[in-house]
């Protein structure tokens, strides 16, 4: 591996998404990919600052970009979805519309151009293309024992850029993941948006669109979540005790990062991989996670 | 009984065309009124107007119905709505920029929380560089309806033991060179 | 300056096109400056020119004031060139003595300043005054127009072309690709508005064909190349192996009970996949000729030679089956070929949100149209691919049209079949009918009537393009059912409608095949890639080619009623050119000097329309003045200058550069 690869964890990744984080490390360490956190990076403004003030967003991605590239990272992996798009559409509006380009000149000398050559990815599409299923099947050491999953692929990961995969009924996740041996399920509200920051703001409908999500994975017979953006896992895990109290439907749903699961089958650690972070299903993720009752059955 | 009558002289043909010139808001005057982006929008049925009344309401330059909507507040930014356009119409960017003018002046309904949150993580990055969620939150509900925080309370359990929930705010070091780019605007 | 012809006598005409020109230029002043020019020997000014008494005067002044030269300053050549030269060769001159100045289009319309548009205009008269004494005598070329057709492609339009031609007495050439003619056409079940069966109204036009003893009829056939050019068309034409001989088989169709296949198992292609057929195969049963196919692909003499052959057997002494059948090559000689190769559907599963290909009861209105069809895979039974008949169906329409992400065009007709289906579906089933629609199109005549009636049948109409098709359940009542989430936008809500199938309305697009046909006959498309007419209005079937024709949907999409008027005024294009008997072509053209031609065939690269050949005898090159358009190419490329333009000579563009800066 010639270079690491540049690493924006996010707000998020450093709070409620922690585990995202972990998993993220571990998975890496044991693939032998260097990863290198970009050092001093600034919030990426999410959905908030481009609600404000149009210029001020596009700065905020501006100088992560321009870190970035003083950094030499050639890609740079944002593992929140909301970061890896607010990101990507600054680099595509730059190009694009010559009034966002003044405002995101940092130093004004108008280099813009290299913030272009910075190849801003999602560690989906980088395990996918970079490593791909083939080579996770080879490093398997455990075998799986846990039930089906539902991969969640969430919106602004696949839209408006499909470029870490496709945007509608995506299967980049399911395959990775069956490659390791997890069996997954087809179900239809794969990108349906688990509505953001409006559980916090408009709390009703935001636990309703999750409701909704598990419920229909429920239905199709998944008895977990995987998802690859930490509001998504956040917005799936939180509230279920709160849905239970309202709707009498109890889910207990583990929902997971597909790190964590790919970091579990490739014999990462429990702590190192985060598990204990789980709010809900956590009877589930002791039972499918639990240290090898015997060397027959871990090794595989 | 409410009457509701639209005279010409409400309708701002000019800010329209504004609009239209804002950064991915081009498609604008293409749109067909289809209805697909309502059709698409999870949250749709939860709005006052749908997407396509908002668009409607915009290129014919009813600006104080699409400023004072609830609509462009309960957009998740999801962008099924931009996908499925058959006129490549970028409706997120017309619900930001729409969201941005509502905010300058001042033309959302007092203490609603979405813009509230959007305006204490614009405050907060601006001076530390990043966000923090429990302080936000916490902001967020005390500018709003601090009542909610009662709610909260369980979930707030349950990341203070998984140990999710971060009390220390996170900062940027150089924030010199961030201030230099963005001046924090005064939003109140 | 030097007098090459003799006397030259000038008449220099100045248009006044009522206040076209009048209102900028300065008229009067111009037609007394032009009386000042060099063998100018008339100078008039009038109000509009091509009118009769304009024209009336060119050719009273050519025999009153013995002119040899014209000169006629008004609007653009395109429009009126052709009535001025008209109007000299009935004075008595040869036409090519004229020479037209555009003070319209060059001088008044693009001039506010009086003086200076009358300034340009003087420059450009005298210009032309100097040109025109140079201007030869020419005569239009004559080529004799072969009077067979090549019609290409056997749908509606071929057919409703040929007929038209053979009956009047023309020898019809329709080349089709398929084993049978018919076209989509002969997969519809009844045409809108009347409800027409199609193949009722069909199938006496293709016997017709069959019978008709001036049409020759090749199918499963394609034209692989053609050369030549207005009325001396040559084409190649490859006829692919049936194994079964035309000329033997009394299509009694024994040998298709008789393959060893019991059950057929191959999708069958006319019934849109949704049945299967046998290896030896007819397309469908009134097919024209009623003659089978063999597939070599499925049949397993074919693929491993250890069939028991039952077929041959069953036909018996007729022995029309040969497995050993080469492929033929025909060549062809014809005057005018009509292009009326068709469309091809849009690829539904190109929009992965309606399901197509994923939901096992989403359906194409292809299919759907085979599945209602008496004679089609379920015997005209609506019946669902899991077996069930639908209690409620939807028909989404616009897939694959008016967007931007697939095709901007509307495909004009798939909202006056989306309601035929609508009657079609509830008259067999019953079901509750949703059309989801964004526009209601019915222009055609009776078409604004049907709607109003599908309305009276209670179908169901929801102004609101569908976002998706999705098996998400979110109610109990949508249990097992497909849902359409969509805006009602007259209504005022977003609603979710759970059906049992759906209908996709997709839109038509060119053939896949369409680029390589354009490559063979050397004719333009527009960026949606139809082939492209002439004039969008007053040329609908002429393309740039002459002599090629264009009829149908290969032209932009229509439906039957306006392919059949579409194809008829091909074949009346077509028949003007034949019963004149020859066209005349233009005396623009280059020539090559021999003398002055070293034979570096610099000129054959450079030319567009493949006009030049060499003539290896005496080592030079020769322009085909038919084939010839006159643009220049080849006289700027010639380094040695052999090549000349007739009307564009060197002496003839000096002058008229001399009469521009003479006048500064």
């Amino acid at each position: 591996m010639a270079s690491a690869y540049g690493y924006f964890p996010g707000c998020s990744l450093k709070g409620t998404g922690v585990a995202y984080e972990e998993s993220l490390l571990e998975l890496f360490r044991l693939l032998d990919l260097p990863l290198a956190e970009l050092q001093d990076w600034n919030c990426c403004g999410a959905t908030s600052y481009m609600s404000i003030d149009e210029s001020s967003a596009f700065q905020l991605s501006a100088r992560n970009l321009a870190l970035a590239h003083k950094a030499s990272h050639a890609d740079l992996l944002a593992p929140c979805s909301a970061c890896y798009l607010v990101l990507r559409k600054a680099q595509d509006y730059m190009q694009k519309y010559p009034q966002v380009a003044r405002e995101m000149d940092p130093w004004g000398n108008g280099n813009l151009r290299v913030l272009n050559q910075i190849r801003v990815r999602h560690p989906l599409e980088v395990l996918f293309t970079d490593v791909g299923p083939d080579r996770l099947r080879q490093k398997v050491v455990r075998r799986w024992h846990g039930g089906n999953v539902a991969c969640y692929y969430g919106c602004q990961m696949v839209r408006p850029y499909a470029e870490a995969d496709r945007d509608h009924d995506p299967v980049r996740m399911d395959e990775l993941l069956e490659a390791v041996g997890v069996p997954t399920v087809d179900w239809s509200l794969k990108t349906k948006c688990c509505g953001g920051s409006l559980t916090g703001t408009a709390h009703p409908v935001g636990v309703r669109l999750n409701y909704i999500l598990l419920k229909e994975a429920a239905r199709k017979g998944a008895q977990a979540i995987v998802t690859v953006c930490p509001l998504c896992q956040y917005n799936l895990d939180a509230y279920q005790s709160e849905i239970r109290r309202d709707t009498g439907q109890r889910f207990d749903m583990p929902i997971l990062y597909f790190t964590q699961i790919l970091g579990w089958a490739l014999g990462g650690g429990y702590k190192s991989l985060g598990f204990r972070r789980a709010v809900a299903g956590r009877k589930t993720i002791a039972q499918w996670f639990a240290p090898a009752r015997t060397e027959k059955e871990a090794y595989v | 009984m409410q009457r509701e009558l639209k005279f010409q002289r409400e309708a701002d043909a000019e800010w329209a065309r504004r609009v239209s010139q804002r950064p991915g808001c081009e498609g604008l005057f293409s749109c067909l009124q289809c209805g697909t982006c309502s059709g698409a929008c999870p949250l749709s049925i939860y709005m006052d107007f749908t997407p396509r009344r908002i668009i409607a309401l915009v290129r014919e330059g009813f600006r104080t119905d699409a400023l004072r909507s609830k609509t462009i507040w309960l957009c998740a930014s999801c962008y099924s709505c931009a996908v499925h356009c058959p006129r490549q119409i970028h409706i997120t960017d017309v619900m930001y920029s729409l969201k941005r003018e509502a905010i300058q002046h001042r033309l959302y309904p007092a203490r609603f929380p979405v813009p509230v949150l959007a305006q204490e993580f614009y405050r907060m990055v601006g001076r530390r560089g990043r966000s923090s969620e429990f302080w936000l939150v916490l902001r967020m509900a005390l500018r709003s309806n601090p009542l909610v925080l009662l709610g909260m309370f369980r979930t707030g359990w349950d990341l203070v033991r998984t140990g999710r929930l971060k009390l220390r705010g996170e900062r940027v070091r150089d924030i010199a060179s961030l201030s230099r780019e963005l001046a924090p605007r005064e939003v109140a | 300056m030097s007098d090459p012809h003799g006397a030259v006598r000038i008449g220099v005409y100045t248009c006044h096109c009522g206040t076209n020109i009048a209102a900028t230029v300065d008229v009067k002043a111009l037609a007394q400056f032009a009386a000042t020019l060099p063998h100018v020997v008339l100078s008039r000014d009038y109000k509009y020119m091509c009118s009769d008494p304009g024209q009336e005067l060119i050719r009273q002044d050519i025999r009153d004031h013995d002119l040899n030269r014209i000169v006629v300053a008004s609007c653009s050549p395109h429009l009126h060139e052709h009535t001025f030269r008209t109007a000299l060769k009935v004075g008595g001159l040869n036409p090519y003595y004229f020479h037209m100045v555009n003070i319209r289009e060059q001088a008044s319309w693009v001039h506010v300043d009086k003086a200076q548009a009358t300034r340009k205009a003087q420059d450009l008269v005298c210009a032309a005054v100097r040109r025109v004494a140079f201007h030869q005598p020419l005569e239009r070329g004559r080529v004799a127009i072969h009077p067979d057709v090549l019609v290409l492609g056997g749908g509606i339009a071929g057919i409703h072309a040929a007929l038209t031609l053979a009956n009047a007495g023309k020898h019809v050439f329709l080349v089709e690709k398929e084993p049978t003619i018919g076209g989509h056409m002969a997969k519809f079940d009844k045409t809108f508005p009347t409800l027409d069966c199609a193949a009722c109204i069909l199938t006496p036009k293709m016997s017709a064909v069959r019978s008709h003893p001036n049409i020759t009829l090749w199918t499963y056939s394609e034209v692989t190349r053609v050369d030549g050019y207005v009325g001396n068309y040559k084409a190649t034409v490859l006829r692919h192996p049936r194994y079964v001989d035309e000329d033997l088989c009394a299509g009694c169709l024994e040998c298709l009970d008789a393959c060893v296949y019991k059950q057929a198992k191959v999708p069958d292609e006319f019934n849109m996949r949704l049945s299967k057929r046998k290896p030896i195969y007819i397309p469908f049963p009134q097919a024209v000729p009623q003659v089978p196919v063999i597939d070599p692909e499925t049949c397993i003499q074919f693929k491993s030679g250890k069939c028991k052959k039952t077929c041959i057997e069953a036909c018996g002494d007729r022995h029309a089956i040969n497995l050993h059948a080469e492929p033929e090559i025909e060549e062809i000689e014809v005057g005018t070929v009509i292009l009326a190769t068709g469309f091809q559907t849009f690829d539904a599963a190109r929009i992965p949100y309606y399901g197509y290909g994923k939901y096992p009861n989403v359906y194409t209105a292809l299919e759907v149209e085979r599945l209602v069809n008496a004679s089609g895979p379920t015997g005209g039974e609506v019946i669902l691919r899991d077996g069930r008949k639908p209690q409620t169906v939807a028909i989404v329409h616009c897939v694959g049209s008016r967007d931007e992400n697939t095709h901007r065009w509307c495909s004009r007709v798939c909202c006056m079949y989306s309601l035929k289906l609508a009657h079609l579906i509830k008259e067999h089933t019953g079901a509750e009918i949703f059309n989801f629609y964004i526009d209601m199109r019915t222009p055609g005549k009776g078409f604004e009537e049907f709607y109003q009636k599908l309305l009276n049948e209670r179908v169901h109409f929801i102004r609101g393009r569908v976002a998706e098709v999705t098996d998400w359940e979110l109610d109990p009542s949508e249990e097992g059912k497909l849902v359409i989430r969509a805006e009602d936008t007259l209504a005022g809500f977003v609603r979710r409608i759970p059906v049992d199938m759906v209908v996709l309305a997709t839109g038509l697009e060119p053939r896949a095949d369409a680029p390589e046909v354009r490559r063979i006959f050397n004719i333009s498309c527009a960026s949606e890639g139809f082939f492209l007419e002439r004039h969008p209005k007053l040329a609908p079937v002429n393309t740039f080619t002459d002599g090629i024709f264009l009829a149908g949907c290969c032209q932009g999409p229509k439906d039957i009623p306006d392919t059949v008027a579409q194809a008829g005024a091909a074949a009346a294009e077509a028949l003007a050119l034949i019963d004149a008997g020859y066209v005349e072509t233009e005396p623009n053209t280059a020539h090559v000097e021999e003398a002055v031609c070293c034979g570096c065939k610099t000129c054959i690269s450079m030319c567009p329309y493949r006009a030049i050949s060499f003539v290896n005898e005496i080592h030079k090159s020769r322009v085909n003045e038919v084939l010839c358009k006159g643009c220049g190419t080849c006289v700027a490329a010639c380094p040695s200058g052999a090549v000349r333009q007739h009307l564009f000579e060197d002496d003839e563009i000096f002058a008229e550069i001399e009469g521009v800066l003479s006048n500064a």
